[in-house]
């Protein structure tokens, strides 16, 4: 289908359709959803990390006034599907990782609920358990592949001789933390079971997609599809914690259904979400890049040792970015799995790229440094002609004009190279660079109808907002598909009463649910012409992507690192990206996805960190005082750019996707501009104070 | 133990029964359905439950209803009178440092923004009554500048990190001058 190639409604800068309501606080989220006489739930969590539930007392829960059911693996129906091990919540008595949810207890308020679940007894017989991911342990294994699909282990040529032979290399190991997702509206579903007929169950669930969510319940339940309804309008972050249902939807779906009729509501507290929501598993990356004299790169390996569940795995791809990013006749990248007693991991915003770009660039710059390069010029010196592995051409690829155009506008060429011999007043000042990259995905399945209603059309999809501006953009792209303007538009998604639409997730939006916009209106134009009349309606599916093309967006990051010399405090006072990403659809909602992309990698780079305890499988620091997150002021100045790209092969908009790429290579900038202030290679994130005060103690003080 | 308390919130005297349990921001949300303050920690670490008691930015999830009888309560929904179901209407019914949140993009998924709103709008009569905050410099007035801003606005956390557009609507609410830029550029690469 075609798009007019000068479009009027996209690329303009609009103002968020949904900006008014979330200001008011008046937006439905999921636990928010008006229903008269909801009953609250509380969940009760193993405190073991491995072995059986022997004795669960509910009787003194059971007698607490406005206590209406405690569910245990006793009591509790038996799903239609166990499969997915993560969802076959209170099955069971076996315990698989600490925190794990053992009972439920439904009751009139949240308070009763809570203190009802409090007074739950449990005894278990406690088995040894493993919750320490090391790189040198002996039961590492392969995976059959890794997220989504990809393979384990790549190889071309021989990286170990082109080692051998290279003359300058770096070979060192990077780490990075375990994360959490931590959006700020906790995981939450309302539940009601009407009990007529088969039977039909309404969920109210914060989540990334409202078909998706339908299909895993459908499968758990033993229902048909049809007898189940999920409802999103909006979603208080995500950030790939709520692209996939987690135990909280089961849990509420199974309270409604033991108290057919009456609506329950389950908000997982911040707590709980440390151990029931997936996070980023950590990872340990062994990088080595052999290259010429001259800085052309011969060897590039990525080896990459994580974590998993043992009871269901989640491989990220983070070896994967260093496969197509530069070119080298000698490749090889590996995926190896520890599989612990711990929860579940699963998508974090970028998985794979975000952790596996930060060992890769920070080896970059190592070798730059090496090589007495320039790390600008020495990954311009590497660019591909074609995709590396695949050898197909990309679609386009602007790598170099990113880091061109960042380092003008970031004031790069006065750079001088040497590190630690900047100070301004108590601190050292560094800056550093790095590349991002993103692929385009397109998702198989979405369908979107148009409708003309009266003077207006609206426009249906099961899509998701989960911030990305979604409301807004996708009436952009229907309205220049249409042909009318933007005000006549009307969007109408999350509810699965809507056609059906892929999970917001994979930066895949907006190439999915837009091109099944531009087939419906294209549709909807072909049967009606220009004068269709009222009730007219059409609808169209995404169609199957180019695979002819390589397709990603690139994109540049500067930092600029500020060390304390006394406390070795860093802060990083500015930010600058600048982005290939294909055409942007609205440039406000565009630029607010890649600075707070940046700021959730400055996060990374500086302040977050899950520090799982070994001995007891627990994250200890579980809420938002221990797990930090940037806050308004550790945040300086944050630019973002892009570049005028027009690639006529990843979709009829030409846009690429732009939710996760601002996060990728943030944090090696951050450690790059560290180095380049006081001279520490700072190679475990998160760089924090301790990391960098040996190097501070030893300076000479004037 | 049960206690009958009113509360006047946005406006509107509401008496209802209360679990003496019960926080300021469960007793909004699940006894009277105002859901404009958010819960996103329960612990104080968050901000997303920031209302206003007695035209002070207080954490509602830290505040016991009970201590609240006779208060005057205002949400993000009650800022601007008549404000309460005004639904999509960008042009009525938003306080100015709501329609400055919109105008700058200082929100994503908007989970956090109610208590940006209230605790902006708090903040900055905490600066015109002069006080002063951890980043400010010596004696005096403080000036209102974005350290300022950014300063006074961290207790309330933003997952999208919408952080610098935040500055800006607040500083632009603050000082109705034209602010930084808000949409993002293309540049000649």
């Amino acid at each position: 289908m075609t798009f007019p190639s000068e479009p009027e409604a996209v690329g303009r800068d609009l103002p968020r359709r949904d900006g008014a309501v979330k200001v008011l606080g008046t937006a439905t989220y999921a636990y928010e959803t008006p229903l008269a006489n909801a009953a609250y739930l509380h969940a009760v969590q193993a405190t073991i990390a491995r072995g059986r539930v022997t004795a669960l007392d509910t009787a003194a829960a059971e007698a607490l006034d406005g206590v209406v059911a405690v569910l245990t693996p006793g009591n509790a129906e038996r799903l239609a599907s166990t499969e997915d091990r993560e969802l076959a919540v209170l099955q069971g008595e076996e315990v698989a990782f600490r925190g794990q949810v053992v009972a439920l207890v439904v009751a009139d308020s949240s308070e009763v609920a809570r203190h009802g679940a409090a007074l739950v007894r449990v005894e278990y017989a406690q088995q040894p358990h493993d919750a320490e991911l090391r790189a040198d342990r002996e039961d590492l294994y392969a995976p059959e592949s890794v997220n989504p699909d990809l393979p384990t282990d790549t190889s071309e040529g021989d990286v170990d001789a082109a080692l051998a032979a290279a003359e300058v290399s770096v070979e060192e190991t990077y780490t990075t933390a375990m994360y959490h997702n931590n959006p700020l509206e906790p995981h939450a579903t309302a539940a009601l079971w009407d009990p007529a007929g088969e039977g039909f169950l309404t969920l109210w669930d914060s989540t990334q997609g409202v078909h998706p969510t339908r299909t895993a319940l459908a499968s758990v339940f033993g229902l048909d599809e049809a007898q189940l309804r999920v409802v999103c309008p909006y979603v208080g972050g995500g950030f790939g914690s709520k692209g996939q249902p987690h135990v909280n939807v089961v849990l509420a779906a199974m309270a409604a259904r033991a108290v057919p009729g009456r609506p329950v509501r389950l908000a997982l507290t911040r707590q709980q979400m440390f151990s029931l929501t997936g996070y980023r598993t950590p990872t340990i990356q062994r990088c080595r890049l052999g290259a010429d004299r001259d800085g052309t790169i011969t060897a590039i390996a990525v080896d990459v040792v994580e974590l998993t569940s043992r009871i269901k795995e989640f491989a990220e791809q983070s070896g994967v970015p260093a496969r197509m990013m530069y070119a080298s006749p000698n490749r090889s990248t590996t995926h190896r799995l520890a599989a612990l007693d711990v929860p579940v991991p699963s998508w974090m915003r970028a998985p794979g790229e975000c952790p596996g770009m930060f060992g890769p660039e920070v080896a970059m710059d190592e070798l730059a440094e090496r090589l007495g390069l320039d790390p600008v010029e020495l990954r311009i010196r590497n660019e591909p002609a074609v995709e590396p592995g695949s050898g197909k051409p990309f679609s386009s690829r602007n790598l170099v004009g990113c880091l061109r155009e960042g380092a003008v506008r970031f004031g790069w060429a006065e750079r001088d190279p040497r590190p630690g011999v900047r100070r301004r007043g108590d601190w050292l000042v560094g800056t550093g660079v790095a590349a991002s990259t993103y692929p385009v995905s397109r998702m198989p399945k979405s369908t979107a109808t148009i409708r003309r209603e009266g003077e207006r059309y609206a426009v249906e999809i099961g899509a998701a907002d989960l911030g990305t501006g979604t409301w807004t953009t996708l009436a952009q792209i229907a309205a220049d598909a249409l042909g009318v303007t933007v005000a006549l538009v009307d969007v109408r998604i999350g509810d699965t009463d809507y056609p059906m639409a892929s999970v917001a997730g994979g930066s895949s939006g907006m190439t999915t649910w837009g091109s099944a916009v531009v087939e419906a209106a294209g549709a909807f134009r072909a049967k009606y012409g220009s004068e269709p009349p009222d009730g007219a309606e059409a609808s169209g599916s995404v169609q199957p992507a180019d695979d002819r093309h390589a397709m990603h967006a690139f994109g540049a990051q500067f930092a600029e690192a500020h060390v304390h010399l006394d406390t070795g405090e860093v802060r990083v006072p500015r930010l600058l990206g600048v982005f290939a990403a294909g055409r942007i659809i609205n440039p406000r909602t565009a630029r607010s996805q890649f600075i707070g992309g940046m700021t959730m990698g400055l996060s990374m780079a500086l302040h977050e960190q899950s520090v799982l305890d070994p001995r007891t499988g627990h994250v200890v620091n579980h809420d938002l005082a221990g797990y930090h997150i940037t806050a308004n002021a550790d945040v300086g100045a944050i630019e973002a750019y892009w570049l005028a790209e027009d690639d006529p092969h990843v979709n009829a908009m030409g846009s690429k996707g732009i939710g996760e790429i601002g996060i990728v290579g943030t944090a090696a900038a951050v450690s790059n501009a560290v180095w380049h202030a006081c001279g520490v290679r700072v190679r475990d994130l998160p760089i924090t104070l301790d990391k960098v005060l040996h190097a501070l103690e030893e300076r000479p003080r004037h | 133990m049960q206690r009958e308390i009113t509360v006047r919130v946005d406006g509107t005297a509401r008496p209802l029964t209360v679990d003496t349990r019960t926080t300021l921001l469960d007793a909004l949300r699940e006894r009277l359905g105002i859901t404009s303050p958010k819960k996103g920690c329960d612990h104080g670490q968050c901000g997303a439950c920031t209302v206003l008691s007695g035209g002070r930015r207080v954490l509602s999830c830290l505040t016991l209803a009970v201590t609240q009888d006779g208060a005057e309560v205002v949400t993000a929904e009650g800022l601007a009178p008549g404000a309460a179901g005004a639904g999509q209407q960008l042009e009525g019914g938003l306080h100015p440092v709501q329609r400055a949140f919109v105008d700058c993009d200082a929100l994503q998924c908007g989970y956090c923004t109610p208590g940006q709103v209230v605790s902006a709008v708090g903040a900055l009569d905490e600066f015109a009554a002069g006080w002063p905050s951890a980043v400010t410099e010596g004696p005096g007035a403080p000036g209102l500048d974005r350290a300022e801003v950014a300063e006074r606005m961290s207790g309330n956390l933003c997952r999208c990190a919408a952080y610098v557009n935040i500055v800006t609507a607040v500083l632009r609410a603050a000082t109705s001058l034209p602010a930084g830029p808000t949409a993002g550029k293309e540049v000649d690469g």
